[in-house]
């Protein structure tokens, strides 16, 4: 390298550190950074959730944004997977120089970008791990969807109460915090409502071959098949159970709901009931009207993470107005004291550790790749 | 009965990992390398088939032709371009290479064929058979019928054609084979090629029964196959066979008879094991081989 072109470098660097240093000029948009999981084995999540933020942000700068401000987004994909979550938030912050961040949808992926964003002062908002470590990680993590506790105790109760079941087996994913942590309260739960459970199987996540578990289930005849995961592994469970004559209601969390299932488990995935926190079948003014534009937008009928990554965008924003600037302690601040923010999957009203408490819905899987509302289940 | 039906579970995996250990174990007792990236070959082979399945609508059979001639090809494509290169050099340069071509080909995989897990396509309709609460699946059979077919058909290949009698040759003293006029190169190119036709067989068997293949597929049970083709002696055919189909029927029965949070633990006890117990395999031949 020349002199020369040293020196030009060095004054573009030196100028490039002026600009992040100075105050934001009027019209400058104010970036927000996403951390979300669009390829890999969970991309479906990544992908439902951006294209329900991206929503957000158009109508909300559609609307005059929001300081007089346009929000631009930075989406840096996390490949599903932990170590690139971390790398993705710290690139945000030192690159981009984001103001808040929302992301990751998998627990054990946010558990991994969180340190970084807590250590370097930056807000960040998961729209959807629901695993409860995830806000304990310190007071600049939040969340906007329900934590695991409450959603694996309804699912529990739904079993033990609507179903009658007295007898369930679990299939978790060791590999997984949603999973283990989600097995470990419907197990709590459903003992204490008097049930049993009379096997614990356990998997990794990326395995093919569930014949040795499914063939034990089979003599063990649960009336309940309790598998807390994503997806994935939920299709080819399901699918292997019919391969191998296991007939077993099977119940999932949130992770079962994706185009892929059907792809991925064909009809077998049918009848699964699964929890998850937004169902189209509910009515209220402002899940209706996203219903509407969400078709319009994309064609197709929004999934669960496309509401929560709604919701949390609007979330942020609301906070930004109330901080009155763009400064991420200020913001920090807002976002704790959020109080019934109307959104699509409820009302949202943060509690002293940074959890809402929402309603949880039951849906079953259908022919024709649908999803059917069995039950809402208020808090 | 459900221990029965679980060693049925166990045989089908078993001969998924016994057709990969067959080309681990062949390319090993040819030019005495661990071929690392024999997994990955076996990623290629199923994402043939599902490309001849999904894309060309083929049958099964056509399928499985197609995904072991492309395999065949990148195995041989590999052995010209990594290792015949270092034919000379130091075995551990060689082995240092067969992993850094793995990794090129796992992500080659992402980048190409997409991070994302793919569903296989129905090749043919699932048919279940009851013989008396024992349930059999069509698709089970097709692999252990699969399975044992190319396995006989490699040790008549091996066994009782010209060139399965130079294999053994080059395999025995690869320079005294090179002074009776084998053509030592051409017989290692033969070896990867069928090695990894047998990987590719194994890829869209398995992509037929679990149904999903993703680029990093190979990594496990490439492992898994390299540890089956060790525990029946490296280098020795019929030991990868029943190797692997040890293997399959242990990792299913230490979840039916204990929990299924050691299935992928008793593969590397098996290994530590063996090693430590008889470090040239079940059926190996005794002497003082390295793995």
């Amino acid at each position: 390298m020349s002199k020369k072109t040293f020196g030009v470098l060095a004054l573009i660097l030196l100028l490039a550190i002026g600009l992040v240093g100075l105050p934001a000029l009027a019209a400058e948009p104010i970036k927000i950074g996403t951390v979300l999981p669009t390829t890999g084995p969970i991309a479906t999540f990544g992908q439902s959730t951006l294209n329900g933020i991206k929503m957000a942000i158009e109508e909300i700068n559609a609307a005059g944004g929001v300081l007089g401000r346009r929000i631009e987004l930075v989406n840096e994909d996390t490949k599903s997977d932990a170590t690139e979550t971390r790398n993705a938030v710290a690139k945000l912050i030192n690159r981009d120089n984001v103001l808040a961040i929302i992301g990751e949808v998998a627990s054990t992926n946010t558990l991994a970008g969180a340190p970084v964003a807590q250590s370097q002062g930056v807000p960040m908002v998961t729209p959807g791990s629901t695993n409860e470590k995830v806000t304990e990680v310190g007071d600049y993590i939040f969340r906007t969807c329900f934590v695991d506790p409450y959603q694996g105790k309804i699912v529990a109760s739904y079993a033990a109460r609507s179903m009658k079941a007295k007898r369930a087996a679990l299939l978790t994913a060791l590999s997984s915090d949603y999973s283990v942590g989600l097995a470990n309260v419907f197990k709590a739960e459903f003992t204490r409502l008097g049930g049993k459970i009379v096997s614990e199987q356990s998997y990794s996540e990326g395995d093919q071959d569930f014949s040795a578990q499914l063939t034990k289930l089979r003599s063990i005849k649960p009336d309940v098949l309790y598998i807390p995961g994503y997806y994935t592994e939920i299709a080819l469970i399901a699918r292997q159970a019919r391969q191998l004559g296991v007939k077993i209601q099977i119940l999932g969390s949130e992770g079962t709901e994706s185009p892929k299932l059907f792809e991925l488990g064909g009809d077998a995935v049918e009848g699964i009931l699964f929890s998850t926190h937004y169902s189209a079948e509910v009515k209220n003014p402002i899940a209706q009207r996203f219903l509407k534009n969400f078709k319009e937008k994309y064609g197709q009928d929004p999934e669960a993470l496309s509401a929560l990554g709604y919701d949390a965008a609007l979330v942020v924003a609301d906070a930004v107005k109330r901080a009155g600037k763009v400064d991420r302690k200020a913001l920090r601040d807002a976002l704790a004291k959020t109080r019934n923010v109307k959104v699509v999957t409820g009302v949202i009203t943060l509690d002293a550790r940074r959890n809402p408490i929402k309603s949880v819905v039951i849906l079953r899987v259908e022919k024709g790749q649908k999803y059917k509302l069995v039950e809402q289940i208020n808090p | 009965m459900d221990l029965l039906q679980q060693l049925i579970n166990g045989l089908s995996l078993g001969s998924i990992y016994a057709l990969i250990a067959l080309g681990y174990t062949m390319v090993y007792g040819i030019v005495r390398l661990i071929n690392f990236a024999h997994g990955d070959v076996y990623m290629v082979g199923a994402y043939a088939g599902f490309f001849a399945v999904w894309h060309y609508h083929l049958s099964f059979f056509p399928a499985l032709g197609v995904a072991m001639m492309v395999a065949a090809a990148t195995g041989v494509l590999i052995e010209r371009l990594a290792y015949r290169p270092l034919r000379q050099a130091p075995r551990i340069a060689v082995l240092i290479t067969a992993i850094g071509v793995s990794l090129l080909l796992e992500n080659l995989g992402i980048l190409i064929l997409k991070p994302e897990p793919r569903s296989f396509p129905e090749v043919f309709p699932l048919a279940l058979y009851n013989f008396g609460g024992l349930i059999v699946t069509n698709r089970q059979m097709a692999i252990l019928a699969v399975g044992l077919v190319l396995m006989v058909l490699l040790q008549y290949f091996v066994n009782f054609t010209r060139t399965g009698k130079a294999m053994r040759a080059v395999s025995f003293d690869m320079e005294a084979a090179l002074l009776m006029g084998i053509n030592v190169d051409r017989i290692i190119t033969v070896t990867f090629a069928v090695g990894s036709a047998l990987a590719a067989a194994a890829g869209v068997l398995v992509g037929i029964f679990y149904n999903r293949i993703d680029p990093l597929m190979g990594i496990m049970p490439g492992i898994k196959a390299f540890v089956a083709a060790v525990l029946g002696g490296i280098g020795v055919i019929p030991g990868a066979m029943l190797g692997g189909l040890v293997m399959g029927v242990a990792e299913v029965m230490v979840v039916a008879l204990f929990s299924s949070t050691w299935k992928d633990a008793v593969a590397f006890a098996i290994l530590i094991f063996i090693l430590l117990v008889k470090p040239t395999g079940l059926l190996g031949r005794p002497g003082g081989e390295k793995v």
